[in-house]
């Protein structure tokens, strides 16, 4: 049914979306609890800069990612002096696109549960002696734990569908860069429309079972 | 100055502004008993409190409790670690926690910060000396039936006494309580008021209030704290301030004086309890306590009237001689409040303007006072 080809392209990009989602989990919830609770006037700034790539073109996210890891790139000269090489058309390369591409994904969410939380439950728990940090995860984190479920598979599922900036940084490497979005355009391409339909047929059930799961799985702490 | 850090209880010297608001106090508040901040909402009395609790940092100024300084210009001492109990308005349990792991929450970070404080002690005991006081908690409070729930599967009223043995249960040194009926509806009110008058009776810590109703002043307060616009307009033992001719005109319809006493006799027949206090007796209906107890009344300024002569012929059980302080302005025109000295404890009686001309009443003079209700709180 599936080719090896195909199999390759979709354990490749599953290992993208897990990679870029469990990096974004850490790097993104600092950033959504700094916009959720400053009153500083950079939350304005920090916030559209956080949701650019939900407007902006893949392409000219792709473009200036391409410039900035290239060998004249800040990006690129950094990786070269510590002895890493470049990252584009590199999987590594790939992984530090989707970051930047799914930011929004998994930010807002978690920003807005941790708005919608509020001050008073850390107050409370500060009057119970926990510590900053001890609140932190103690509280905030449960409290906003479906904030979090839907900022992962938000992010998740928006890594999989990935293709303007995978073909600008990653461009079409079998095993390194060929993700499965890239492998039906390649398909199409070719004329292969058979192969592009079972391809496109998985991509299609597994985005409709993502987006089933996150519609009807409400969980509700309220609850008993 | 220095007197004045050292001295036990809390001080507070703050100051707090906010656009269209500023809390301005300088207030020492006594170190035992129940002390009431009382005010209109937008008076600084909730504000005051979190000031504190650490729970404002934008306060400056200067927070001492029993000489050590929680707050000044060089330090601060965050809330959790400050040795406080704070119940909030509306409970603000934690909703993804037990009962049990709400309670269990505080007590165990108290517990641990004990042991890092005094390693090598006799842990065992501390242990189960804690263990006790949360028992202590639940048991006060009649929450040992919930402990497996959730509190969205609570009553408001069940929340509230949940949110005070969780705080209880940190073993505070102060306790800090935000409204903790103003949530609820009367009766949910009436369900919880027995439950702090036990914390009142059982606590030896002192107990800061924030309220607007008057009734719950009255049931629980040792000493009062007049809030208006961020600033105190009056502070000392409750009867001294509620008896102030300047002030119960805040209280309108409510002014009135509360009494401590004892309950003396029971009389079953007629279902009445006499009550001693202030070196006579007031006739109470019967609320079940002992022959015994300590009973708090009140009297409120409009159920006192005043007679020259002790009135035979009447259907008012509880008449007493008095003494004409002062008389006052009231809220309207046509009323006066006459402050009266009943064996030493003051009361307040308002009539009309027209009624004290006709009697005469001039301070020094002596009346008898006629109470149509007594409450026994």
């Amino acid at each position: 049914m599936l080719s090896d080809t195909d199999l390759q392209a979709i354990g490749l990009t599953l290992r993208l979306a897990t990679t870029t989602t469990l990096i974004l989990f850490v790097v993104g919830t600092p950033i959504a609890w700094w916009l959720a609770r400053t009153r500083s006037r950079w939350k304005g700034p920090i916030g559209a800069v956080v949701a650019l790539p939900l407007v902006l073109p893949p392409t000219v996210l792709g473009f200036y990612l391409l410039v900035a890891m290239g060998p004249n790139g800040p990006v690129g000269q950094l990786t070269q002096s510590l002895g890493i090489g470049l990252l584009p058309f590199t999987f590594w390369g790939l992984v530090v696109a989707s970051v930047f591409y799914s930011f929004p994904f998994m930010v807002q969410p978690v920003q807005n549960a941790f708005e919608a939380m509020g001050e008073r439950p850390l107050e409370a728990a500060a009057t119970l002696r926990a510590s900053p940090l001890d609140r932190f995860f103690t509280v905030a984190v449960p409290l906003s734990l479906p904030g979090f479920a839907t900022a992962g598979i938000l992010t998740f599922a928006h890594t999989v569908g990935e293709f303007g900036v995978v073909l600008m940084i990653g461009g079409n490497i079998p095993g390194v860069t060929r993700v499965a979005s890239v492998q039906i355009y390649d398909y199409v391409e070719a004329l292969e429309y058979g192969n592009a339909h079972r391809l496109a047929a998985v991509l299609l059930v597994f985005s409709f079972l993502v987006l089933l799961a996150l519609y009807s799985w409400r969980p509700d702490l309220r609850k008993t | 100055m220095r007197d004045s850090v050292s001295k036990p209880g809390i001080r507070a010297r703050l100051r707090v502004e906010w656009p269209g608001f500023t809390l301005d106090v300088d207030e020492h508040l006594p170190p035992r008993g129940v002390t009431a901040l009382f005010g209109h909402s937008g008076s600084g009395k909730t504000t005051l409190l979190r000031c504190i609790a650490g729970l404002e940092r934008k306060a400056t100024g200067q927070v001492c409790f029993n000489g050590e300084v929680w707050q000044d210009e060089r330090t601060w001492v965050p809330t959790h670690r400050r040795p406080i109990g704070y119940v909030f308005q509306e409970a603000s349990l934690f909703p993804h926690l037990t009962v049990l792991g709400n309670l269990r929450y505080g007590q165990r970070r108290t517990l641990a910060k004990a042991e890092n404080q005094r390693p090598g002690e006799n842990k065992l005991s501390e242990v189960s000396e804690d263990k006790f006081s949360l028992e202590h908690a639940i048991e006060l409070l009649g929450i040992g039936h919930l402990l497996e729930r959730r509190p969205a599967a609570l009553s408001g009223g069940e929340r509230q006494r949940v949110g005070m043995a969780r705080a209880l249960a940190v073993r505070p040194r102060l306790l800090l309580m935000d409204e903790p009926l103003a949530a609820l509806d009367l009766a949910r009110k009436q369900e919880i008021l027995p439950y702090l008058e036990r914390l009142h009776d059982h606590l030896d810590i002192p107990v800061v209030y924030v309220s607007h109703a008057p009734d719950e002043v009255a049931r629980l307060a040792d000493h009062l704290v007049v809030m208006d616009e961020g600033r105190v307009q009056a502070s000392g033992p409750l009867n001294e301030i509620l008896s102030r001719l300047d002030l119960p005109i805040r209280l309108g319809e409510d002014a009135g004086v509360v009494l401590d006493g004892q309950v003396a006799e029971r009389d079953e027949r007629w279902h009445l309890l006499r009550v001693a206090c202030c070196s006579a007796s007031l006739w109470v209906r019967d609320n079940g306590a002992a022959v015994g107890d300590h009973a708090r009344i009140r009297i409120l300024a409009r159920d006192i009237s005043i007679a020259r002569e002790p009135k035979t012929g009447t259907s008012i059980l509880n008449t007493l001689p008095a003494r004409v302080v002062s008389l006052g302005e009231d809220s309207h025109p046509a009323l006066t409040l006459v402050k009266l000295d009943v064996a030493g404890s003051p009361v307040l009686a308002r009539l009309t303007r027209r009624s004290a001309e006709e009697l005469g009443l001039t301070p020094g003079m002596d009346v008898w006072i006629q109470i149509k209700a007594v409450a026994l709180l």
